[in-house]
């Protein structure tokens, strides 16, 4: 499994990517191979303002529904509209092609909260551990 | 931990992902619920259903107990007949859905669903009288089912001719060295059979089938796909179209109940429903705006709530969301619009026709 180390994560299994005061965020390779097949995803409007810890969307597999989380606070300014006719693309590419939304920073400061590809890690071989 | 079947190192080797299931660890996906269903639908897959139980009634009265305990006449059995029926409380709900095999005249084994194992052996017993046994050989005895267009020549490999055997018959037979009871039956729709065997030789046939499979395409199947395909059929799971608080008039199943066989354990209630009609009736549902419906989403016609769904998902064979729904009977009708609430927003779906989904 990879997770790359220009990234930021969550404790829900986001990722973040940090350019300036815009946030690109997705769900890990972790998250798209524990959810399955993905069929459906829901992102919200562009322009909308969410708050860190908020849902942002979900995720469907055939079997599961999973909430998507707000891992940094601002205004939505991009979703990934092509994953709503192809939620499969977040299976296939989840860092890359699989982006979700591009979030305009509110509150830089909360970037600091967010794990680095290693402590992400680290959570992971503990959930799998449980 | 749950209960494993004989294959769940195999399951676990061959890098499935587990879920528990009815108190067991089952495989639910291998490479993928998608593709599982897929190979099903156009080739052919094999499933480890192991965790379903396997009841022997045997003896004289065998028959009249049958009679009594379930809702389909088992005097039109003849011996290598099997038959899918119901279990019903006295108030008419339902105990379990099973099915019946008549082995011979004084011999018949039912087939019951997994979490319900407990519940059928003791509600059976309670009821057994006269000189009829029953024995619950679940613990020793695993299943597989073969399905999908290509399970014919499969089991033609194995030197097993399909067409001798027509749909809901059952012989015991010898397969790739394991001796089982063989059947026409299914639960995806496609053509195919499921074998019952000792817990021993289940791998034996497990690893003969792959390979017999091989140049068909052949698939292990995890629960996943095993939901996806069966209710693409409309196919009842109990726990969702079916429980004790669902009764098999509303739930689509009056032709597996016949009141007039004579007396049986539920059939007062449900000749009093069936006068009355009953007050619900199982709807399919085909979303007609992005989302998947799931269990417990309330449906409305118009503004009005009229029931809540009992199974839903993503049909891989029809690209859009499906559903079965319990509906106050006529609601559907009545109004032109259907809608389920799906997390606080009413996305628009329309009744179907069972099943969803037809054999090509």
């Amino acid at each position: 499994m990879n997770f790359p180390e220009d990234l930021k994560y969550t404790t829900e299994h986001e990722w973040v990517r940090i350019e300036g005061d815009v946030a690109t965020v997705g769900i890990t390779d972790y998250a798209q191979e524990q959810l399955g097949d993905i069929v459906f995803v829901e992102l919200p409007e562009e322009e909308e303002t969410i708050d860190k810890g908020d849902t942002f969307g979900v995720v469907e597999s055939t079997k599961s529904v999973s909430d998507l989380y707000v891992p940094l606070t601002g205004a939505v300014v991009e979703t990934n509209d092509p994953l709503l006719d192809s939620p499969e693309i977040i299976n296939e590419d989840p860092y890359g092609e699989g982006w979700m939304i591009r979030i305009k920073l509110k509150k830089p400061e909360e970037v600091k909260e967010l794990l680095d590809a290693k402590a992400y890690q680290k959570l992971i071989e503990e959930e799998e551990e449980a | 931990m749950g209960k494993k079947t004989p294959l769940y190192d195999w399951h676990l080797r061959h890098g499935a992902k587990l879920v528990e299931f009815g108190g067991w660890d089952m495989p639910v996906s291998y490479e993928g619920v998608l593709a599982e269903h897929q190979a099903v639908r156009e080739r052919c897959g094999l499933f480890d259903i192991s965790h379903m139980g396997e009841f022997f009634v045997e003896g004289p009265e065998a028959e009249a107990f049958l009679q009594k305990v379930t809702t389909n006449d088992v005097s039109r059995l003849k011996d290598g007949d099997a038959q899918y029926s119901l279990l019903l409380y006295e108030k008419g709900t339902a105990v379990d859905d099973i099915i019946v095999y008549r082995l011979a005249p004084r011999r018949f084994m039912l087939c019951v669903n997994a979490a319900n194992i407990d519940k059928d052996r003791e509600w059976l017993l309670s009821h057994l009288s006269g000189q009829v046994s029953l024995t619950d050989r679940s613990p020793e005895m695993g299943m597989i089912a073969l399905q999908g267009p290509k399970s014919g020549a499969v089991l033609q490999a194995l030197g097993f001719d399909l067409a001798s055997l027509k749909r809901f018959q059952c012989r015991e037979t010898s397969l790739a060295g394991a001796k089982g009871l063989i059947a026409r039956t299914g639960y995806t729709g496609e053509e195919g059979i499921e074998v019952f065997l000792e817990n021993g030789d289940l791998l034996r046939l497990w690893e003969a089938f792959l390979k017999a499979g091989e140049p068909e395409g052949i698939r292990p199947i995890g629960l996943g796909a095993r939901d996806t395909l069966r209710l693409e059929m409309g196919y009842p799971l109990y726990g969702h179209e079916l429980s004790d608080v669902v009764d098999p008039l509303e739930a689509g199943l009056a032709w597996v109940v016949k009141l007039g066989k004579g007396e049986f354990i539920g059939r007062e209630a449900l000749a009093r429903i069936q006068e009355r009609g009953p007050a619900r009736e199982l709807k399919g549902l085909t979303m007609e705006e992005p989302g998947i419906p799931r269990g417990g989403y309330a449906v409305f016609a118009g503004t009005e709530r009229v029931g809540a769904v009992c199974s839903g998902t993503f049909s891989p064979s029809l690209q859009v969301g499906i559903a079965t729904a319990l509906l106050t009977r006529g609601a559907a009708a009545e109004s032109g619009e259907i809608f389920i609430d799906i997390r606080g927003k009413m996305k628009k779906a329309k009744i179907t026709r069972l099943p969803f989904y037809s054999r090509k």
